[in-house]
């Protein structure tokens, strides 16, 4: 299973024996893992199943983790949350902007702002952001850096069901439009089926599943063929429908 | 499509005899709260003690020696202020309140940040002012009186101590807990130590620094009563000190009538600012 080594540009993220551990709880087992520039990644695993740990330590905070191996990751990593986690004491604009500095940075932090629908709110509080524009809040100050590669750890976890399909899209246009590299980490199999072009199954802290989704977008929850996608990696999740 | 409309219609309409009968109309519930908030409710309570004490002194049921009339109380004050030395006993009390309180302050918000943002600095700090904060302040009197004398510079070394306390260990402890998910936040996005200082630590901890400074506040005026009524010549706890040796309620009373403003408007001040800094907690307040 190794259909990304021909690409020809360099990888964004290679992970080559990456181990990290707790306490001598050894949570990544040498995970080997490549994704090209671009690339809309999803990673799935059960919640303790180390998809936090591996996301963690490609954005390089895990300062205090025991562990080795490879990593080697783009200069302009952005990071979204599970919260928002936008600063009180700033306005929305200044939340954007916080760490893009410059002359020109807040015109792009505006621009972001216009993109992800929060045009007008550049002079509220984050208090009165509702999550779902807290969340779209986040995703323009991870893109006023330009990011080449964009981790996202269950952003959409903390919202409504209506709220998330309709940050589904956004984040998938977002991607379209930027192009950076995404590695979106979810429990949620349909959020990973609808959105990533490749999904990968953390289990046992190694890569269990690496699976390619070759359907077209935008892509419906009802597509029939997305179903035995779902199935592959529900079984690998070690979760068996009763299909009878 | 239209087939499940109807039915769900129908499941609609079933219940119709509770919500149709008569008598099964809900009435409101009673409500359990307080109701509506009087206008002026501050002002009440103390403007009917005022008149209470008025009208029984009207009536001649104070003994006007141990609780003498308001408008005795503002004549004295009148008198005072025009014959008297209440103006530059109030202005010597004053100066050694805010100087005081200026030293203290300064030193509060220096060691904590000190404390708070360097591992060195918390272990030369923190422990030191622990220390310093079991011993009350008060009871460093008789040493200090030693050390510097019984003049001024003894009584503003005094109350500054009693300010800063309060503030040390209110911005202290904001300093030190600071969301550890805006620590990440700010790694990621980047930030400098010197950006991150501004940006997520200054801010974060200015409401624990705030309730310090209104902790300190009321602990400079608590500080400059004790002092001046033990070991001063002259300010307003020594009139009022005097005032007892020859039964002078009215001058006593005019005392505390100053004290009470000098409190009441600082505290305000420092409400009124802290209202300004941190308006953007007052979306979540109201």
């Amino acid at each position: 299973m190794a259909p990304h080594t021909e690409q020809l540009t360099a990888p964004a993220v290679r992970l080559a024996g990456l181990t990290r551990s707790f306490d001598g709880r050894t949570v990544l087992d040498g995970v080997d893992l490549e994704f090209p520039a671009g690339q809309f990644t999803a990673l799935l695993g059960h919640s303790g199943s180390g998809k936090s740990t591996l996301l963690r330590a490609v954005a390089g905070l895990d300062h205090e983790v025991e562990g080795g191996g490879e990593l080697t990751a783009p200069e302009r990593v952005s990071v979204v949350f599970q919260d928002s986690r936008l600063l009180p004491w700033r306005r929305v604009l200044d939340n954007v902007l916080l760490g893009a500095d410059g002359k020109e940075a807040a015109a792009r932090g505006r621009a972001a702002l216009a993109e992800v629908g929060l045009a007008g709110r550049e002079r509220a509080w984050p208090s009165e952001l509702s999550g779902g524009e807290a969340q779209r809040a986040a995703l323009a100050r991870s893109l006023v850096r330009e990011p080449e590669l964009l981790l996202a750890d269950e952003p959409f976890g903390a919202l409504d069901a209506l709220t998330r399909i309709r940050m589904h899209g956004l984040l998938r246009e977002l991607w379209k439009r930027h192009r950076p590299a995404v590695l979106l980490v979810t429990h949620d199999v349909d959020e990973a089926i609808v959105l990533a072009d490749r999904v990968l199954v953390l289990e046992n802290g190694r890569i269990g599943l690496d699976l390619t989704i070759d359907r077209p977008h935008p892509r419906s929850y009802r597509d029939p063929l997305l179903g035995e996608y779902r199935e592959r990696l529900l079984a690998a999740l070690g979760v068996t429908e009763d299909l009878a | 499509m239209s087939t499940t409309t109807t039915t769900t219609t129908t499941a609609a309409a079933a219940p119709p005899p509770a919500a149709g009968a008569p008598g099964v109309r809900r009435r409101r519930r009673r409500s359990l709260s307080p109701g509506r908030r009087l206008p002026a409710a501050g002002l009440i309570g103390p403007l009917a003690v005022l008149a209470l004490w008025a009208g029984a002194s009207a009536a001649g049921r104070l003994d006007p020696g141990a609780i003498p009339a308001p408008w005795t109380v503002l004549r004295t004050a009148g008198r005072l202020w025009t014959e008297g030395t209440l103006a530059t006993d109030v202005v010597t009390s004053l100066r050694r309140a805010a100087y005081g309180f200026a030293i203290g302050l300064t030193a509060g918000v220096v060691l904590a940040l000190a404390s708070g943002l360097s591992r060195v600095g918390e272990a030369l700090i923190d422990g030191t002012v622990q220390l310093n904060r079991a011993i009350p302040t008060l009871g460093l009197i008789p040493l200090f009186i030693l050390w510097l004398g019984i003049g001024e510079t003894f009584k503003i070394a005094i109350i500054a101590i009693v300010v800063y306390i309060p503030v040390y260990l209110n911005t202290h402890a904001a300093l030190s807990g600071i969301d550890s998910r805006f620590v990440e936040l700010a790694e990621v996005q980047g930030l400098s130590r010197l950006a991150f200082v501004r940006r997520i630590v200054v801010p974060g901890a200015l409401p624990g620094f705030f309730v310090g400074l209104r902790l300190g506040v009321t602990g400079s005026w608590l500080g400059l009563v004790v002092l001046e009524q033990i070991n001063a010549t002259s300010g307003l706890g020594y009139m009022m000190f005097q005032a007892t040796n020859y039964g002078q309620s009215d001058v006593i009373l005019v005392g505390l009538l100053i004290y009470g403003v000098f409190g009441l408007v600082s505290d305000s001040a420092v409400r009124l600012v802290e209202r300004r800094v941190l308006s953007w907690r007052r979306t979540l307040n109201s």
